[in-house]
C-alpha cells in the first residue's frame, strides 16, 4: 500500500526562524494521525503546510502519491475543521456546509442530498437555517464538521478542533469523531496539544517539540517504548516516573542502585544483557509501581518505601514517595491500607521499565 | 406577582447629590445644544420670512408670515454670475459627482483594505503606509498637480474629472477604514475558505463583502460628507456648467447685485446642506455602530 500521505524532509522557516526541521511522515489510507506537542511546537504550522495554506522552506509533501509543492490548496482534495471553527458568520448553517460544493459548481440536487445525509449523521438538521452567531460552542463545532464531512476528501484536517469545548462535551465529541473515523474509513491529520485525545484517537502518533519529530508510532509503542525523556513526560498522565539511578555491574548482571531520603539506598536487580552508562534515569509509569505482592513475574522486585503522599482517585489510589531526589508516583488499589508517613512495599515492575540516557535524554533499552 | 423579572428587588439607591448633578450635566449640555442650534434656527426662520419682514423685524423672531418664495427663488431662479436658474442646475451635478464618487471609492477602499488586512503580501505595510500618509496630504498640496493630470487625461473642468479627483483623494480614508475594520475579521476565515475552493475574489465577495455592512456605512457617510461639501477641489476642477453645488452657493450669496436677499441665502444654504443632513438621519444608527465595531468585537 503506498502511503497517502507523504511528507519527506520538510522544513518550514518565518523568516530567520526555523519553524519546522527536517520533518518525515508517511501514512496509509485509512490511518488516523495525530500531530501533538506542547503549544508553539509547530503543530498548526505543519497542518497549515499539508493543507497548502502555508508555502514550505524545503523538503517535499505529496498527497496519494502526487507532489503537492505548487498545488493550491483547492486542488489537494483536503477538508479541513479549524479550531476556531471559521464558520462564514454571514451564511446560514446550511450555506456554510454547502459553500464548497457551490464553489465547486456541484449541481443543486448533489448539494441538496449531501446537505441532508450530513446533517442527519451530525444531528444538526434543526439547525440549517440559522447563522453561526445563534449557535453554542458544541453546534458550531459540528457545524464546522459537517463542512469537512460534505466534501468527502482524501484527507481530513483537524486543527485542535474541540479545545474550545468544555470538558465533557469534549469527550463526547472525542468519542464521535472516532466513530466517525471508523465508519467513513477516512484518512485524518488531527492536531492536538491533549496527550489523552492522541492516546485515544490516534492509530499513529507524531510527537514534536520545537519543530522537531520526537517520535511517531502507535499510541502503544509511544507509551510504553518512549523514545527520549520529553516523550517520556509528555506522554501519560499521570506522568512517568523519571527517577535518577546509578548502576553497577555485578556477577549477576547490573544493579540499579536508588537512593532513597533515609536508610541505604534501593537496590533492584537489572535486565541479564544490558549494556548501561553508570548514571541513567529509570522510567516507569505509576502502573508498574504496585503495592508489593499483587502482581508476579520474574522482574517485579519489591523494597520498602516511606510514603509521603496519599491521594484517592476514585478507581485507583495514588501514593507519592520520595526516591532519588524525586517524587514518584504509584498506583495502587483503591482499597490500599497505605499511610501517610508509613513505610509501605512496593513492588517495582521492571518489564516495563525505560533506561534513558541523563545528558541526551534518548532511550537507552 | 407574575412579573417578577420586571422590577428588581433593590434598586440602587441614589443620593441627592448624584440628582443635582445629573440635572447640572443635562442643562448644560441642553445648554450646549441650543448654542449649536441657533445658527440653524436664525437660517430656517429667516429663510421663511419675505424681505420686508427681515428688514423690519429681529433676527431671531418667528416670521410673522411663513412663505416659501425664498425657496423657490433659491432653487431654480437665484442668479449665479449671468445665469439665474437657481441652485438645481448645480444641485445635480452634484449628485451626479457624489454618488459616482463615493461608490467607487469605497468600493476601492473595501478591495485594499481586504487586501491589506488579509492578504499578507510584500511590502503590504509600506502601501499602506504610503496610503495613510496620503490622508494627511492637504488640498491644497494636491491642486495643482492635479489640475496638471485632469489636463493630460482631457478631463478638466468635466464631472468625471472631479469624481477622479474625489475617489483619488478619498482612497486613503476609505482603505484605512476597511483595512482596519477586516484585520479584527479572523484569517481562518479566509483559510477555510481557501481549502473550500474559493479564490481572492470569491472570498472577497461572498465572505467580507456581507460582513462589512456596518464599515461600507460609515464610509459612504464620511465620503459623501467630504465630497458634497468640497468646495476647493470643486471650484478648482470646474468649469461654468460643471459647477457644485458648493461653487453655485458662493457664487448667489455673492453675486448678488442692489439688496441682499437674505432669506434667498439661507435658502440656498439649507438646500446645498440638506442631503448630507439626510444621510446622517438615514443612517446615523449604523454610522454609530460601525464605529464601534471593531473594539464591540475584540
Ligand atoms: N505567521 C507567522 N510568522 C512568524 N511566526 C509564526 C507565524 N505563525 C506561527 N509562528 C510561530 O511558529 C511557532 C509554531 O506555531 P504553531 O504552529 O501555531 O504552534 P502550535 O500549533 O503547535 O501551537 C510559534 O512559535 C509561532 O510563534
Ligand atoms: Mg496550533
Amino acid at each position: 500500500m503506498s502511503p497517502i500521505l507523504n511528507i519527506q524532509s520538510l522544513s518550514k522557516n518565518y523568516g530567520a526562524v526555523e519553524i519546522l526541521k527536517d520533518v518525515n511522515v508517511a501514512i496509509d489510507p485509512g490511518d488516523f494521525l495525530v500531530l501533538v506537542g506542547p503549544s508553539g511546537c509547530g503543530k498548526s504550522t505543519l497542518l497549515n503546510c499539508i493543507a497548502g495554506l502555508e508555502p514550505i522552506s524545503g523538503g517535499s509533501i505529496s498527497i496519494d502519491g502526487r507532489d503537492m509543492t505548487q498545488v493550491s490548496p483547492k486542488d489537494r482534495d483536503i477538508a479541513m475543521v479549524f479550531q476556531s471553527y471559521a464558520l462564514y458568520p454571514t451564511m446560514t448553517v446550511a450555506k456554510n456546509i454547502t459553500f464548497g460544493m457551490k464553489v465547486r459548481g456541484v449541481d443543486a440536487a448533489t448539494q441538496a442530498r449531501k446537505l441532508a445525509e450530513v446533517a442527519r449523521q451530525l444531528q444538526i438538521e434543526p439547525l440549517l437555517d440559522r447563522r453561526p452567531g445563534q449557535l453554542s460552542g458544541g453546534q458550531r463545532q459540528r457545524v464546522a464538521m459537517g463542512r469537512a464531512l460534505v466534501r468527502d476528501p482524501k484527507l481530513f484536517l483537524f486543527d485542535e478542533p474541540l479545545s474550545n469545548l468544555d470538558a465533557k462535551l469534549r469527550v463526547s465529541m472525542r468519542s464521535e469523531i472516532k466513530k466517525l473515523h471508523q465508519n467513513l474509513g477516512a484518512t485524518m491529520v488531527y492536531v492536538t496539544h491533549d496527550q489523552i485525545e492522541a492516546m485515544t484517537l490516534a492509530t499513529k502518533i507524531v510527537v514534536m517539540k520545537g519543530g522537531v519529530v520526537q517520535q511517531i508510532g502507535t499510541p502503544a509503542e509511544i507509551y510504553n517504548h518512549p523514545a527520549n525523556l520529553f516523550v517520556a513526560d509528555f506522554m501519560g498522565s499521570p506522568a512517568m516516573n523519571l527517577i535518577p539511578a546509578r548502576t553497577q555491574r555485578a556477577e549477576s548482571g547490573i544493579q540499579i542502585e536508588i537512593t532513597r531520603p533515609e536508610g541505604a539506598p534501593m537496590i533492584l536487580q537489572g535486565p541479564q544483557v544490558q549494556d548501561l552508562p553508570e548514571d541513567i534515569i529509570l522510567g516507569l509509569r505509576p502502573e508498574d509501581i504496585i503495592e508489593a505482592g499483587m502482581r508476579s513475574g520474574a522482574n517485579v522486585q519489591a523494597a520498602k518505601c516511606r510514603i509521603d503522599l496519599v491521594e484517592p482517585a476514585g478507581a485507583d489510589t495514588y501514593v507519592v514517595s520520595e526516591l532519588g531526589g524525586r517524587q514518584v508516583t504509584a498506583r495502587l488499589h483503591a482499597e490500599t491500607k497505605a499511610q501517610p508517613g508509613a513505610m509501605l512495599d512496593l513492588a517495582f515492575d521492571l518489564a516495563k521499565v525505560s533506561f534513558f540516557a541523563p545528558d541526551t535524554g534518548e532511550r537507552l533499552n | 406577582m407574575s412579573d417578577f423579572s420586571a422590577t428588581p428587588a433593590v434598586s440602587p439607591p441614589v443620593r441627592p447629590g448624584q440628582i443635582a448633578l445629573r440635572w447640572l450635566l443635562f442643562s448644560l449640555l441642553g445648554l450646549f445644544a441650543l448654542f449649536y442650534l441657533m445658527p440653524l434656527f436664525v437660517m430656517l426662520t429667516t429663510s421663511l420670512k419675505s424681505l420686508e419682514e427681515i428688514r423690519s423685524g429681529s433676527l431671531v423672531a418667528l416670521p410673522r408670515e411663513v412663505t416659501f418664495d425664498a425657496w423657490r427663488t433659491a432653487w431654480s431662479e437665484a442668479c449665479t454670475g449671468i445665469q439665474c436658474e437657481g441652485l438645481r442646475p448645480y444641485f445635480w451635478n452634484s449628485v451626479l459627482l457624489a454618488v459616482p464618487a463615493v461608490l467607487i471609492s469605497t468600493f476601492l477602499g473595501a478591495a485594499n483594505g481586504y487586501i491589506i488586512a488579509q492578504w499578507n503580501f510584500r511590502g503590504a505595510n509600506l502601501i499602506f503606509s504610503a496610503m495613510l500618509f496620503g490622508c494627511f496630504i492637504p488640498f491644497q498640496v494636491v491642486l495643482l498637480p492635479m489640475a496638471r493630470m485632469l489636463g493630460l487625461m482631457g478631463l478638466a473642468g468635466t464631472i468625471p474629472g472631479l469624481i477622479f479627483a474625489h475617489v483619488i483623494y478619498g482612497i486613503g480614508f476609505t482603505t484605512l477604514f476597511f483595512r482596519n475594520f477586516y484585520v479584527t475579521i479572523p484569517g481562518d476565515l479566509v483559510k477555510a475558505a481557501k481549502v473550500d475552493g474559493a479564490g481572492f475574489f470569491r472570498i472577497f465577495w461572498s465572505i467580507f463583502l456581507p460582513l462589512s455592512l456596518p464599515i461600507i456605512v460609515v464610509t459612504v457617510i464620511w465620503q459623501f460628507t467630504q465630497i458634497w461639501n468640497d468646495f476647493l477641489f470643486g471650484v478648482s476642477f470646474s468649469q461654468a456648467g460643471t459647477q457644485p453645488v458648493t461653487v453655485a452657493l458662493n457664487n448667489i450669496v455673492n453675486s448678488t447685485t442692489g439688496v441682499k436677499e437674505y432669506n434667498v441665502d439661507m435658502a440656498a444654504a439649507i438646500i446645498a446642506g440638506l442631503p448630507t443632513l439626510l444621510v446622517y438621519v438615514v443612517a446615523g444608527k449604523y454610522f454609530i455602530r460601525g464605529l464601534t465595531a471593531g473594539s464591540v468585537k475584540g
